[in-house]
């Protein structure tokens, strides 16, 4: 599989007013590979620089030393920008501040305007994107109609109609109820599956990260982790002393395993957890 | 409280007055206003009269939503009618009292105005009342597009009109939030003298305004993440088609002008 996102060495502290102060560095020499088709949380906690990352895969910011590559293109060319943001799409965090239009529709179709794709082909992208997204009975609703989840789906539906390689969701579950986290949730994970898109989702919620196929761990700017979600969380000492949580699920078999039972490390589905439980009965 | 608030009153509907072409509804109000101004007599004032009854009807918005606009007009009204009615000292006198004086043509003169202004109101709400804010601004900037060649902003404009649009519920609702909030903390929004009042609107502006920055700067953003540049080689979901009932309606409107001109200067 070809790599979607390239980071090598990655160094990125924002300009700093006073010209003799060095500026704090916010990432400090990241390297990461994303292949095609792939599932990644990035996770972290607050100030770990995670969000900062993700918008040097969108070319929002510009690496102050090293190198990113989305797509093949280099983010620093600037003539290429709109290339690159075409097949690399950014979902923010607050759904009210990332939707342009009053008409849901409308909105959808906002970045296909922008790049003058013509009627008949916009009409059929907007309508596509909406069904994906499960939003085309609320095409023509104005989006102050909307809950947080469903605005977050059309905020996803205007990215999935530039029909992007790579979606970067930059904490699109931070401000929504548990019943608008599961419906984005399962949205994204759809269109990971049924489009083959590669996710990027930027997120501190534990039972979000273990639902993807890798998990990345920021702290303090550099990456501390990178592995599938059984190997990651099974690290539960090392996730505790950069202040992030684990799932309660494995917090269980990690204090079971610390009182000396035999449960295996890499359990992170309540399932899984409730048959090992179980096999210890027998 | 503020969520009566509405702006551009848009009442939904499937009338052939909501189906006209904006773009033709926006010429036709023009073409109206210079009809109610054209014609000095009744009698122009009549047919101007039968023209706005009748779209009003055709509308199928009831008459009561017309009256509504008027109501924040009336101060307005009764001193023009005022003015007119002690001002105008030709005619034959009617009344007098001290120095205040009403003659007849005083008081045709204040009559006619407060028809007139009454029959524009009336007629120019029925343009926001049967187009959405947002069908409103595109036709603007679709009508005013030839002005692009002599760099006027017209895209800009137009755009900067539809996010404002887009964003006074969510300004509205942030409100009610910081109202609640400065309330909690024992601010005096509806209470108190009417200085302490304005001093506490202060306190409700700030955080609003430090908000709407926060959001116009993410805004911002997000626009040119999905490839925002400008009103060059755009092009548009919305296509607004004229069809043969938007030029019936222009020629309709045309000769109830034509007809308020011959009227004006042939009955004098």
């Amino acid at each position: 599989m070809e790599n979607i996102i390239e980071i090598e060495n990655l160094h990125f502290s924002y300009a700093s007013e006073d010209e003799k102060e060095a500026a704090p560095e916010v990432l400090k020499g990241i390297d990461l590979t994303i292949k095609s088709g792939e599932f990644v949380a990035v996770l972290g906690h607050n100030g770990s620089g995670k969000s900062t990352l993700a918008k040097h895969m969108n070319a929002i910011l510009l690496p102050t030393s090293g190198k990113v590559t989305v797509d093949g293109i280099d983010t620093a060319d600037e003539e290429r920008i709109f290339e690159l943001r075409q097949s690399a799409g950014m979902v923010f965090q607050n759904p009210d501040n990332q939707i342009v239009s009053s008409i849901v529709e409308e909105d959808v179709a906002f970045a296909l305007e922008n790049l003058g794709v013509p009627y008949e082909e916009m009409r059929r992208r907007v309508d596509e994107a909406l069904k994906d997204v499960g939003m085309y009975e609320y095409r023509m609703h104005s989006p102050s109609q909307l809950s947080g989840g469903q605005k977050q789906r059309v905020a996803i539906a205007g990215i999935i109609a530039m029909c992007p390689k790579c979606i970067i969701l930059d904490e699109p579950t931070a401000m929504l109820d548990p019943k608008g986290r599961k419906e984005v949730m399962a949205t994204i994970k759809r269109m990971n599956r049924e489009h083959g898109i590669t996710i990027v989702l930027i997120t501190h919620y534990m039972d979000e990260a273990a639902q993807c196929g890798r998990i990345v761990v920021m702290d303090k700017g550099r990456t501390v982790l990178d592995d599938v979600p059984e190997k990651v969380f099974s690290q539960v000492e090392k996730l505790k002393s950069i202040g992030l949580d684990v799932p309660q699920v494995t917090e269980l078999v990690w204090e079971l395993r610390k009182a000396g039972y035999d449960v295996p490390a890499e359990i992170i589905t309540e399932n899984d957890c409730v048959e090992a439980i179980l096999k210890l009965f027998e | 409280m503020l969520r009566d608030i509405t702006i551009g009153q848009f009442f939904p509907g499937n009338s052939i007055i909501h189906r006209l072409d904006p773009r033709f509804k926006i010429v036709i109000t023009l073409l109206f206003i210079v009809m109610l101004f054209s014609g000095g007599t009744l009698l122009c004032l009549g047919i101007g009269a039968v023209y706005t009854f009748t779209a009003i009807f055709l509308s199928r918005i009831p008459l009561k939503m017309f009256l509504k606009s008027i109501k924040p007009l009336l101060p307005f009204l009764i001193i023009t009618a005022m003015l007119n009615l002690f001002l105008v000292s030709s005619g034959e006198l009617l009344w007098q009292w001290k120095f205040l004086k009403i003659t007849d043509e005083g008081l045709n003169i204040s009559i006619f105005m407060i028809i007139r202004i009454v029959l524009l109101i009336m007629g120019s709400s029925l343009l926001t009342y049967t187009t959405s804010p947002i069908t409103l601004t595109d036709a603007i900037e679709r009508l005013l597009s030839p002005l692009r060649k002599l760099k006027f902003p017209v895209h800009e404009l137009a755009m900067m009109m539809s996010i404002a649009l887009r964003f006074i519920p969510t300004l509205i609702e942030e409100t009610d939030k910081i109202i609640s909030a400065q309330k909690a903390r024992g601010a005096e929004i509806d209470t108190g003298s009417f200085i302490n009042r304005a001093r506490n609107l202060v306190s409700i502006l700030v955080p609003l305004f430090i908000s709407a920055f926060r959001r116009a700067d993410e805004l911002a953003t997000a626009m040119e993440c999905r490839c925002y540049n400008g009103g060059s080689g755009r092009t548009r979901l919305r296509q607004l088609k004229s069809a043969p009932r938007d030029y019936a309606a222009l020629a309709v409107t045309i000769l109830f002008l034509a007809a308020v001109i011959a009227a004006g200067k042939l009955l004098r």
